[in-house]
């Protein structure tokens, strides 16, 4: 084991960015069971949705994207 | 890289050697294969990136032009793949930017064929994955944003700058309102080129990561069950993330087209 205190920090830093990614798939599965819950009471409104369902995902794992690079910049670039 | 690939422990590749941008018809010499290859490239030289992205090119071209050069009543199978994706993505337009919107629907088809042709050149193993740099995705969004930005203020004049004063809003908050949307609006595109980038390269090194696992005997079996698995999401990523990608487009062509809250 060798290594500086500044490399250590960067590993504890890229793990605990990488945390935003399990929210972000929280906030996709919610976006996405939220959409089933409303299609299962009204089957008919939900072919229309179906694109608002996908910018809805996309704005919410956009996030989780954002903290995982957040976490190879540290990991790598760093 | 700060730290080398040998801090990966087991790995005997590094996950993200993937997205290294070499030269084409490099001399493969040995002990500086990474330095000749991949050092001081000029904007000219011909590279990896440049061979992929040409065949994404030739792909569609394949698709849309040859598959419908003999046009029949009964399309055979190539012109009715090229009908399908000409529907979808005309649809789509038509669906979220109104019928204004269709007169720009050659770009957004170009936008998306292009895009989708790369992601799924991308999961061709060896292959070059192109929409993985943010170099490639940042050219996109930020062409989607300057064209929309211009587009808005060329149809609308100055009332395009409605966009951001909140009108239904009441007066004490508009100020603050307004300052949120301009910052929104600036983050577009950086967003809009990311979320791409990020999910082709993250679905990608961890396609590696499974990769590498199949090396240790134990847990082979079920790295390799992953690496199918995952190879399966990325299909459906690479999908989603090219209509993704169109769809915020013909958002943001809304926008510019009917700035009005």
């Amino acid at each position: 084991m060798e290594g500086d205190i500044a490399n250590m920090g960067q590993f504890i830093g890229a793990g605990l960015a990488a945390i935003g990614s399990g929210a972000a798939a929280i906030g996709v599965g919610h976006v996405a069971g939220n959409f089933l819950a409303g299609a299962l009471r009204n089957p008919s409104a939900a072919a229309g949705q179906t694109a608002t369902l996908f910018i809805g995902i996309a704005f919410a794992e956009a996030l989780g994207i954002f903290s995982f690079l957040v976490a190879l910049l540290l990991m790598f670039a760093v | 890289m700060a730290t080398g690939g040998e801090e990966s422990g087991a790995l005997s590749f590094h996950p993200m050697d993937q997205f290294i941008v070499t030269r084409l018809f490099c001399s493969d010499d040995a002990e500086t294969a990474i330095n000749e290859c991949t050092y001081d490239i000029a904007w000219y030289e011909l590279t990896n990136v440049t061979l992929w992205l040409a065949l994404a090119v030739l792909a569609v071209f394949a698709m849309l032009v040859l598959g419908t050069r003999n046009r029949a009543v009964v399309p055979s199978r190539s012109q009715s793949i090229g009908e399908l994706a000409y529907g979808f993505i005309h649809k789509m337009v038509e669906d979220v930017a109104g019928r204004e919107g269709l007169k720009y629907f050659p770009y957004i088809m170009t936008l998306f064929m292009f895009i989708v042709m790369a992601n799924f050149l991308g999961l061709i193993p060896t292959s070059f994955t192109t929409t993985s740099h943010i170099a490639v995705t940042a050219v996109l969004g930020f062409g989607v944003f300057i064209a929309v930005t211009v587009l808005g203020f060329v149809k609308n004049g100055a009332s395009f700058l409605g966009l951001f004063w909140v009108s239904s809003a009441p007066l004490v908050l508009r100020p603050v309102l307004a300052l949120i949307e301009v910052i929104s609006y600036f983050v577009r595109p950086v967003s809009h080129s990311i979320r791409l980038a990020g999910n082709l390269m993250a679905g990608h090194a961890v396609l590696k990561v499974f990769a590498g696992f199949a090396q240790v005997t134990a847990i082979a079996p079920i790295a390799i069950f992953g690496v199918v698995a995952i190879y399966g999401l990325e299909v459906l990523v690479s999908f989603i993330q090219a209509y993704v990608f169109t769809i915020l487009t013909c958002v943001y062509l809304k926008d510019a087209l009917h700035p009005h809250h």
